[in-house]
């Protein structure tokens, strides 16, 4: 664990895969608590739940920002109490922009212009443009330093498949992300994941640690 | 209150769901929000083929397992256990928002907080100084589903209207709303504004307009 943790920066930008628990690389979220690295901002779904994993990141104080589309959950007291209390900074923002903007930063796209959040408080202080007879504003490419993923399977390539509604962010953090790490509940030979289900190609990914973790629980 | 108002009875959340569903024709692809709309499913009957997305990744979403079909990978945007329906597949959250905010869905049901006669809705934050605001993919489908129905009662608990002539909350998208089905009457989003399709049994238009902010047409 330590070796794939290593060489993550203070101040980072740690994108994390995941949709409530579903797809959470969870034992690399406990890597990242154990490895030291602060001050950080973290761009994920959902701002943890109970006290385990990211909310264990966060209670610890060592992020400084997260970045989001819904911070609420079943049980959100470490997130409320830190943001009541001006200890960490949120950046709200619409769950496809959140795709959108990684997906970007994946694919050398700058920024981009979408019609989600016009006329609303998420489009004050951006730039607007008016294309075709519709409004629009510019998004920017939401790029990690450090993206952390869970796979189903994965081979020494870093090809990876997902299974059902863990694909979620995953495979945009891993293409957003200039570290991806993947933490995967099988890992294969070469050639034994069929070419045609690989869903992110290895060329996303940089190093692979085999967890096979179980089932997700705990929204 | 007038002796045809006392006879009336509001639809429950089931007939709500109930009335909506009969208008989502076959073929549509169609995302259900949080809360009564996604009881809409439950409602369109089994030999219309119609396709339910959900917004982290599922097309041709399925409706809850038996206890002891649960599988734990395969939750929907509420989180809670869904199906995957024969011929359904999954797609990652990039994907899965281009079928939002690319246009491709037919239909998406919201609940809101408060809709106005223009077609402002708003549905995610209750004042400008939320303690921690939660928007999720609201905004997405509110301005890339090539309709937009909301589900909703038709006041606030305490009576306050929520068909209004400018929403007071802060807004999700302006001018999205097509159709609004209440507890007490069907109402179209027009260029006149509210335009009322159906109305409870026994519950009076003037009755209906007593709770409602907004300008009550008939229409045509």
């Amino acid at each position: 664990m330590a070796d794939t943790m290593s060489g993550i920066k203070d101040g980072s930008v740690v994108l994390l895969g995941g949709f409530g628990a579903v797809g959470q690389p969870n034992a690399l979220i406990e890597g990242l608590i154990e490895q030291g690295a602060k001050d950080l901002t973290v761009a994920a779904n959902n701002a943890g739940v109970g006290h385990g994993g990211l909310a264990r990141l966060m209670e610890l104080g060592r992020v400084r920002k997260i970045i989001c589309s819904f911070p609420r959950s079943s049980d959100p007291v470490v997130f409320e109490t830190l943001y009541r209390a001006g200890r960490i900074e949120l950046e709200i923002v619409p769950q496809g922009t959140l795709a959108e903007r990684m997906r970007a930063a994946g694919a050398g796209v700058p920024a981009f212009f979408t019609a989600t959040g016009v006329g609303t408080k998420m489009a004050v202080g951006k730039e607007h443009r008016d294309i075709g007879g519709r409004s629009y504003i510019l998004e920017h490419a939401l790029k990690g330093d450090v993206g952390l993923v869970e796979a189903w399977e994965a081979d020494r390539w870093g090809n990876l498949t997902f299974k059902q509604a863990g694909r979620n962010f995953n495979p945009v953090v891993a293409m957003a992300s200039d570290l991806t790490l993947v933490q995967a509940q099988h890992v294969r030979e070469l050639g034994e994941i069929d070419p045609d289900h690989v869903v992110t190609p290895g060329i996303f990914v940089n190093r692979v640690l085999h967890v096979p973790y179980g089932d997700p629980s705990g929204f | 209150m007038s002796a045809t108002t006392a006879a009336f009875k509001p639809f429950t959340r089931q007939q709500m769901a109930q009335r909506a569903a009969a208008d989502i024709p076959e073929g549509w692809y169609v995302n259900l929000g949080i809360g009564i709309p996604t009881l809409v499913a439950d409602y369109v009957p089994m030999d219309r083929e119609v396709i339910f997305h959900s917004e982290n990744g599922i097309l041709g979403m399925g409706p809850a397992p038996e206890p002891d079909k649960i599988e734990p990978w395969l939750i929907n945007a509420g989180k809670q256990y869904v199906t995957l329906r024969t011929g359904g597949s999954y797609c990652h959250h990039a994907d899965s928002f281009a079928i939002i905010r690319g246009g491709h869905l037919d239909l998406c049901v919201l609940g809101a907080f408060q809709v106005a006669d223009n077609g402002d809705i708003a549905n995610w934050a209750t004042s400008d100084t939320d303690s921690a605001p939660a928007v999720g993919g609201a905004m997405d489908l509110a301005a890339g589903a090539r309709r937009l129905w909301v589900l909703m009662e038709h006041t606030a608990k305490d009576g306050t209207p929520k068909l209004v002539t400018r929403c007071t909350y802060p807004l999700t998208a302006p001018g999205a709303v097509k159709r609004i089905y209440t507890n007490l009457a069907t109402i179209d989003v027009t260029e006149r504004g509210f335009a009322v399709l159906d109305i409870v049994p026994g519950l009076s238009l003037d009755d209906l307009q007593a709770r409602t902010e907004a300008k009550l047409h008939l229409p045509g």
